[in-house]
């Protein structure tokens, strides 16, 4: 869009100007790459720590005098990183599963039906996304632990089953850009609300369900402060962000173990994101205002 | 054939109407009801009437992590803002390499907030960090970052810069939709850099600005991951081990946030009904900037955006 705008402008500009924005070109560029070097900095530290040996971990250094990649292997050996590991799975990838199959129908049905309350129900809805999850972490702590189910991942991935207020916020944004017509089309040749949102709806919602499914899977992932809460009563639930916080202490000389084991916990979050950027960068700006 | 309509709504509906009631309801309506008893995990819940509130005045704990709550929104919702909208009016000026940089500045925010705070603690660690150690080298003596009261939070800060790349796109989604024609208008009239962002970016950013603050004070009222992590790694000791850390806060207090705070009384301490009464004032507060929101901003309403 800007360049629609200055290309015609450098044609008929004096030499002085178009030097100017040359100049200015050259400033915009180095500041981005000054300030990607900054951002790419943190991992990359990490990752040329996490090559050293323990000992040299712990000096000043950046660079490996010599390089051991197989830290990458002794952290699975030493640690319990292959338990946390699975955990960190099944938790994200059934909570994932869970919310799809809860979430879409509610999206769908505050979306496209009509019904009364539907605009009471959003809002609460909106209430419980914003809400601070510590608001309600004791009761629903000692429900939990009612049914013996602390120390499990249960806590975490049963509630996935009853809809997750965030995802069906984002469902829902993405759902109203369909065009009615094509329900309408749908309804006019029998199809009853299931088959419409099972045949019409979901193929054409395809993006923002992979954006939902995204969202939720990073979250289960990265989340730490509900494994913190049900599951560090028992090492055997633990995942990958209660472990690392807790690696530390453990093996606290072995610096280098830590930080490959940080890396690990990185670097699936990173291959998902470049095999599905685009549907992530639209989900991230349907979730901001439009007006 | 209308109630039919609403019948088929309802079981579209029902698993998120039964999630509702159990995990927002039912638990809201107990904190509230338990905020006026005293238990731990092994006791009934008894009757205090408003004592948990009482001490709620009087906890200086409590007192601090308000403080440090209220010093994160203060600063840190500020200069993550007008971070953004730095970095999406530089992004949006760039025309070559713009997908690279892009994705460079979004990344972090997607890396596991654990796993960034252990890359921060190490990154800062005031003796052998890289970042003192270069400092070092240009004659400045770097300050003790994570292991100290007064630049505890600002390293927080630091890192939650670094994660700012969620916020980031959502400001240049709206930077890019600015119409061209507004440029050339304000061109035409002789405007510099300087009074085209200050007279038609910004003014057209505006809503986008007002969404990133209260979303932003909301984060910042359930800041917890980070801050307990940090504290933990930067002084050394376990972060669980059965629980809670005794470094939570560390140091001295400083990284201890309002939630933070409220868990650590529940569950090391066992307040559980204290707990509560804490979770009520955050309710209270949570919700009324969730309305202020709600009532301010268009894409919240019930209406179709």
């Amino acid at each position: 869009m800007t360049a629609v705008l200055e290309r015609p402008a450098v044609a008929t500009t004096p030499k002085a100007v178009r030097r100017h924005n040359r100049l200015a070109w050259i400033a915009r560029h180095s500041i981005a790459i000054a300030l990607s070097i900054m951002f790419i900095a943190p991992v990359a530290y990490l990752i040329l720590l996490s090559l050293m040996t323990s000992n040299q971990a712990l000096t000043s250094d950046y660079w490996p005098n010599t390089w051991h990649p197989e830290n990458y292997v002794r952290v699975f050996q030493v640690t319990q990183l292959p338990r946390y590991l699975l955990n960190t799975v099944i938790y994200a990838v059934s909570a994932t599963a869970f919310m799809l199959l809860s979430s879409i129908p509610a999206a769908y049905a505050l979306a496209k039906l009509r019904f009364r309350g539907r605009n009471v129900l959003f809002l609460v809805i909106i209430c419980v996304m914003m809400l601070p999850p510590q608001v309600v972490t004791v009761p629903l702590y000692l429900m939990w632990a009612r049914y013996g189910l602390t120390g499990t991942l249960w806590p975490l991935i049963l509630p996935t089953l009853l809809g997750d207020a965030f995802s069906i916020f984002l469902l829902r944004q993405f759902l109203l850009t369909i065009p009615e017509e094509y329900l309408d089309a749908a309804r006019v040749d029998g199809c009853g609300e299931w088959r419409t949102l099972l045949k019409v709806v979901l193929p054409m919602a395809r993006p923002g369900i992979a954006a939902a499914g995204l969202f939720q899977f990073f979250y289960a992932w990265n989340d730490y402060y509900g494994p913190l809460l049900y599951t560090s009563e028992n090492e055997n639930a633990w995942t990958l962000s209660l472990g690392l916080a807790s690696f530390h202490s453990v093996h606290h000389v072995d610096w280098n173990l830590v930080t490959a084991a940080t890396v690990l916990a990185m670097a699936p979050i990173i291959v998902v994101f470049f095999f599905a950027q685009r549907a992530f960068v639209q989900g991230v700006t349907l979730t901001g205002v439009k007006g | 054939m209308r109630l039919r309509r609403e019948l088929t709504a309802l079981t579209f509906l029902a698993p998120a109407l039964l999630g509702i009631v159990v995990f927002f309801g039912y638990p809201l309506v107990s904190a509230v009801y338990f905020s006026f008893t005293k238990f731990d995990l092994l006791s009934t819940p008894e009757w205090v009437g408003l004592d948990n509130y009482k001490r709620m005045a009087e906890d200086p704990f409590l007192l601090q992590s308000v403080r440090n709550t209220l010093w994160m929104v203060v600063v840190f919702v500020p200069v993550r803002i007008v971070s953004a909208i730095g970095l999406s009016v530089l992004l949006a000026r760039l025309r070559s390499g713009a997908g690279v940089f892009r994705t460079v500045f979004y990344l972090p925010a997607l890396v596991p907030p654990v796993a960034a705070t252990i890359a921060f603690v190490y990154l800062l660690k005031p003796g052998t960090g890289p970042v003192n150690t270069a400092l070092e080298h240009l004659g400045i003596d770097g300050p003790l970052w994570f292991n100290s009261p007064a630049w505890a939070k600002p390293s927080l800060v630091l890192l939650g810069l670094w994660g700012i790349g969620d916020i980031m796109v959502i400001f240049l989604a709206a930077v890019l939709g600015v119409p061209a024609s507004l440029y050339e208008a304000a061109e035409l009239d002789g405007a510099g850099a300087w009074h085209r962002f200050r007279y038609v970016t910004l003014p057209s950013i505006r809503p986008v600005i007002l969404f990133a603050a209260v979303t932003g004070v909301i984060y910042t009222l359930q800041y917890f991951d980070q801050a307990a992590v940090a504290g933990a790694v930067a002084s050394g000791s376990a972060t669980t081990g059965g629980g809670i850390s005794s470094s939570f806060g560390y140091p001295e207090g400083s990284t201890f946030t309002y939630p933070l705070w409220l868990y650590t009384a529940g569950f090391r301490y066992s307040a559980l009904g204290y707990a509560n009464a804490m979770a009520v004032a955050l309710f209270v507060v949570a919700f009324a900037v969730t309305v202020f929101l709600l009532r301010r901003s268009k894409a919240f309403s019930g209406e179709a955006a």
